[in-house]
């Protein structure tokens, strides 16, 4: 019964796949950063192997809440991009896995650094400094002086002038809120967030927001990364970095394997791939201005340079673990963001 | 095989039946396939010999699945009623004890028995572990449910239900069991998940102190400077869009029908727009007229000599979004009400002296009540359950179905708070029904008899008159000019700052470029859009099908607790698109039904959200032909199934035309739900285009929604081509089928 049973689907098999198609390589990529960064990647990626990839552009926060949900049955290959943080907590939870890349040798120390503190399940890829951008045109309309210092942001002349994005919903914000506990302490910095409150027009759902409506000059200053500044400044919009006086905090975007990756191969192929010095380079193009992870990629013209920023000595562990996070995001929920303006 | 058994004096719909389930169980694989079941992947990887592919009694046999051995027994109970000789009440007996222990152990054993063993923890206490797993089910487990089932309604049937009508029992069964699986199943598991604590423990106190959450039922906003719950917020925003649609819909339904207007048909047109706009795109073109650097803005403030502001953002801006979109949705629900208002009745009031003042306050107003009602709960609905405006011009103003949503992708992480606001908007929607239901009541509104209408419509008193020209006119004028600057906006190098013509964000969005191994489809826009045009396809047919068959159901026949039925159908109406996007994550994400991050899950929820379209055209349809055109073709013996497909489909076709295309329409256009829903493989256009404007990158969002905008125009023209031909049915289908029309 069996063999007849078996020769029987044979033959339906075979009459299905007269072709013979052979099962062609893939890659399903959960990418993080902008959608033409993320379409450059899995084109140049296709055009050089043939793998086909499947991506989904989400936020660094979506797609973390994604791979949790799916950790019983990953659906995912590699996540590419996005603010550190996440991919550092999904290390801790487990939701990735280790890879000794042969590139490591490449990159510098910052990125390593990343890497050897997740136990090697997440690695550098880019960096970025936090800060602002304001826009001239305003700026000079309202008569209002240049600020320069994170100070500069709680004065009152700046009241409904500010926007930066709500740490609750956006990875960007959160780094704001942990740069500015560290660089004040924890009770300064929190009255400095409550009169930087006062002062803020709107907390946007996404990170780089503040700085786009700062461009079309639906707010004077936008808190954001400066290299999303300098997009927009290179767009064509009269928006002017900054780099706190004070000091700031940064980023360190990140990509990761996913434990129980379908494709494994085919992940650490593009995990090789993106730490290319020529890969990286090519972030220029779609106007991705961070710092590239591999001491051999010339950072863009354009970028803020990490030498001339005043950067913290950003505790990402502490910072990035979660109860931390859960305790700060309730405490400026409370005591900040439920203040009548 | 159909002469033998006949020949044997056996039941053919028992036997096929059985041999349906007996397919389900020993030739299709059991589970379901990464790749899907159509890859076919299961016949040449394996089969019976690989676990994952293994049909239902090689599991048992070969994989020691042994807890699948009842299904292959239980079924057979039917095999008494597989004699013509049994009488039919012992017969049914038979059938149903087989075809609801079969249904119940299939859905025990699913639940019991998961990705991790066992699912619960006293069968582990009981049995010790289980060593072995179960993913979702597959292709062969759904045709033994679906064969169960129909064993199941058949028996029900065999007992006298539905006057022995197996196709009628079968049809009901259907409906119930799907209705029941993707809406009940879905929304229950919501209920629960805010009833527990981040381990996944009973915690009623969690749910009571997130529920009570002050950042929800804060009035602190009346009295102070501290900002309304978002619960408040939710409601009054939904209660000024709900009036304000009403009333501009009422004015542009009067100009239409009751005035001398001459641009009748353009009005008429303008009401298609909003229905075909992806979201997100007018709450752009407002910012871009009314935002602080806004044409508009700059303009009064310069005229004003006052410093331009951010007055758009928050509630006035979101309901100015609201109020363009759902405004053409009053109208079609009113314009019906208000040509259906007998003008007899008001040449009666005029013959008694009164005047056209009283006459259309005291007779022609209340006449259009329930018009008016239904138009203020859809406008409601709508506002609630809308989730593209208030992410675009919310600024600070929070609503419920923005939270919820990042309640769960945002940084706390905490599905069990986006549960309790789920639960919030719920009920706020259902209390707005049956708020509607007391307030329509169980008057007559009935104007349209078969008899002749003589007489013709009488003018609008002046006042009214002139009152709905000018609230009417300038508000069309003003939806002109937001498209045409929809459709510029795709056209220039930077909307609203450098406007050079240029077809880059065209380019960007659908280039194809040569690399190495053939084409590359490199536009960012492709991938996203053939999976919303192929899943939306896909999508509608099932929904004008189950649409219809429901339809029928409810005006056709007669059986205990159609009441419920109609309200389970139309349930899914009600329910915002967050909470059944939350819901189906929550419900399909483990096994036994393991759909999360296929195509299928997108499909299934369309067919459900916009199941209660299919049904009211429908039941618009039906009630327009005569049921004597059944009744004599039933008496001429032929089945109740022959009779609807021979007399009743043909006679539906306009209506089944105006369920396909609308349904397609409908899930292009589809955020609030499929932003969960999508993966990597099934991205869809609104959560591309959400992604763009997220970025601030709205000349690529604009050209997206203007190519969108037109394949919708082609399928409507398609549609209108179709139908146009029958004469029959064209005015009711073009003014009933807009009347269910939810985010």
């Amino acid at each position: 019964m069996r063999k007849f049973l078996l020769s029987g689907a044979a033959l339906v098999a075979i009459g299905a796949f007269s072709a013979g198609t052979a099962e062609a390589k893939k890659l399903t990529l959960y990418c993080s950063p902008q959608e033409e960064w993320c379409q450059l990647m899995v084109t140049e990626f296709q055009k050089e192997t043939g793998i086909k990839v499947a991506m989904t552009r989400k936020s660094s926060g979506e797609t973390f809440a994604q791979i949790r949900a799916e950790r019983d049955n990953p659906k995912g290959d590699v996540w590419w991009g996005g603010t550190g943080d996440p991919h550092l907590q999904a290390a801790e939870e487990g939701l990735t896995q280790e890879y000794n890349s042969p590139m490591l040798a490449e990159l510098h120390d910052w990125a390593v650094r990343q890497h050897e503190a997740a136990k090697g399940r997440t690695v550098g890829i880019y960096a970025g400094a936090l800060g602002f951008g304001f826009n001239t045109e305003l700026l000079a309309e309202k008569g209002l002086p240049e600020p320069k210092c994170w100070a500069d942001l709680i004065k009152p002349e700046f009241k409904g002038e500010v926007q930066m994005a709500n740490p609750n919903s956006s990875g960007t914000a959160y780094t704001t809120l942990a740069t500015i506990v560290q660089l004040f302490g924890e009770d300064e910095g929190f009255e400095f967030l409550k009169k930087l409150h006062m002062n803020i027009n709107q907390y946007t759902k996404s990170g780089s927001a503040p700085i786009k409506a700062a461009a079309r000059g639906e707010t004077t200053v936008g808190i954001v990364f400066q290299h999303d500044a300098v997009t927009q400044k290179v767009a064509g919009f009269p928006i002017q970095v900054v780099s706190p006086c004070e000091g700031t905090g940064y980023e360190i975007g990140s990509m990761s394997i996913i434990n129980g990756a379908r494709n494994l191969e085919e992940a650490k192929m593009f995990y090789d791939f993106a730490l290319r010095a020529d890969v990286q380079e090519m972030a220029r193009t779609v106007r991705a201005y961070q710092v590239p992870s591999n001491k051999n990629a010339a950072p863009p013209p354009e970028a803020p340079k990490l030498e001339d920023i005043k950067l913290i000595d950003y505790d990402f562990k502490t910072y990035g673990s979660s109860a931390t996070r859960t305790r700060l995001l309730k405490k400026w929920d409370d005591e900040v963001n439920s203040l009548p303006r | 095989m159909r002469a033998k058994a006949d020949a044997s004096g056996l039941r053919r719909e028992v036997g096929a039946l059985l041999l349906l389930a007996s397919a389900g169980f020993v030739l299709l694989p059991w589970y379901a396939q990464e790749e899907g079941f159509l890859s076919l992947i299961w016949l040449t990887e394996g089969w019976i010999d690989d676990p994952d592919y293994a049909p239902g009694l090689f599991q048992v046999l070969l994989h020691g699945r042994w807890w699948l051995a009842p299904l292959a027994l239980l079924p057979l109970l039917a095999l008494p009623a597989l004699s013509r000789r049994r009488p039919r009440m012992e017969a049914g007996r038979w059938l149903i004890l087989a075809g609801a222990l079969t249904l119940a152990w299939l859905l025990f054993q699913g639940f019991a028995i998961n990705h991790r063993g066992w699912a619960w923890s006293w069968l582990a206490a009981l049995f010790g572990p289980l060593g072995d797993r179960q993913y979702g089910i597959g292709g062969g487990a759904v045709l033994l449910a679906t064969a169960a089932l129909f064993l199941l309604t058949q028996g029900i049937a065999d007992r006298g239900a539905a006057k022995g009508d197996a196709f009628v029992v079968g049809g009901i069964g259907l409906v119930v069991a799907s209705v029941a699986l993707f809406i009940f199943f879905p929304i229950l598991q919501v209920l629960e998940s805010a009833f527990l604590d981040n381990d996944g423990a009973f915690a009623p106190m969690v749910f009571l102190a997130k529920f009570t959450d002050p950042k929800i039922w804060s009035l602190s906003c009346v009295t102070t400077g501290y900002r309304c719950g978002v619960a408040w917020n939710t409601v009054f925003l939904a209660v000024l869009t709900g009036a304000g649609t009403t009333l501009l819909g009422l004015a542009f339904a009067l100009v239409v029908t009751r005035t001398s207007f001459r641009l009748k048909r353009v009005l008429r047109t303008l009401t298609v727009l909003p229905i075909i706009t992806p979201p997100f795109v007018v709450g752009l073109a407002i910012i871009l007229l009314f935002g602080r650097s806004g044409t508009v803005t700059q303009f009064v403030a310069d005229f004003l000599g006052i410093a331009p502001g951010r007055w758009i953002y928050g509630l006035p801006g979101i309901w100015l979004a609201q109020m363009l979109a759902f405004t053409p949705i009053a109208f079609l629900v009113l314009i019906g009400v208000v040509e259906g208002v007998s003008p007899s009745l008001e040449e009666a009031a005029q013959t008694l002296r009164a005047d056209s003042w009283t006459t259309f306050t005291t007779v022609s107003l209340p006449l259009m009540r329930p018009g008016l009602a239904n138009a203020f709960l859809l406008g409601f609905i709508e506002s609630m359950a809308d989730f593209g405006n208030p992410l675009v011009l919310g600024g600070n103003y929070d609503v419920l179905s923005t939270e919820i949503f990042f309640a769960i992708v945002g940084a706390q992480n905490d599905p069990g708070r986006a549960a309790v606001l789920a639960i919030i908007l719920l009920s706020f929607t259902l209390l707005a029904f049956w708020a509607q239901q007391r307030w329509v009541g169980r008057s007559s509104y009935t104007t349209v008899t078969g008899k002749g209408d003589a007489g013709r419509p009488l003018p609008l008193p002046r006042l009214v008159d002139v009152a709905c020209r000018s609230a009417a006119l300038p508000w069309a004028a003003f939806t002109l000019v937001i498209y045409a600057m929809i459709l510029f906006g795709g056209f220039v190098e930077i909307w609203g700052r450098d406007h050079s013509f240029t077809l880059r964000h065209y380019i960007q969005a659908f280039s194809v470029t040569v690399g190495d191994y053939g084409l590359v489809w490199s536009g960012s826009a492709w991938n996203s859009f053939w999976t919303t045009i192929r899943i939306a396809a896909l999508s509608a047919v099932p929904t004008a099908i189950i649409g219809l068959l429901t339809a029928w159901l409810l005006v056709r026949q007669n059986f205990t607790g159609k009441r419920l039925f109609e309200f389970g159908t139309m349930l899914s109406f009600a329910i915002p698109g967050t909470v059944i996007g939350v819901s189906y994550i929550l419900a399909f994400n483990v096994p036994p039904i393991e759909i999360t991050g296929t195509g299928i899950i997108l499909i299934i929820s369309f067919i459900f959200r916009n199941m209660p379209v299919g049904v009211r055209a429908g039941i618009a349809a039906l009630s327009q032909l005569d049921p004597s055109l059944d009744e004599a073709s039933l008496t001429l013996r032929a089945s109740t199934w022959t009779t609807l497909r021979r007399i009743l489909l043909p006679l539906l076709k306009p209506a089944m035309l105006a369920a396909l295309v609308y349904a397609f329409v409908r899930a292009m256009t589809a955020v609030s739900a499929v932003v969960f829903l999508v993966s990597a493989n099934y991205d869809l256009a609104t959560n591309y285009i959400l992604g763009r404007v997220e970025n601030g990158d709205y000349g690529l969002a604009i050209a997206y929604s203007s190519v969108l905008i037109l394949v919708m125009l082609l399928a409507i023209g398609l549609m209108q081509l179709l139908i146009g031909q029958r004469r029959l049915g064209r005015r009711e289908t073009g003014r009933l089928m807009p009347v269910e029309q939810t985010a």
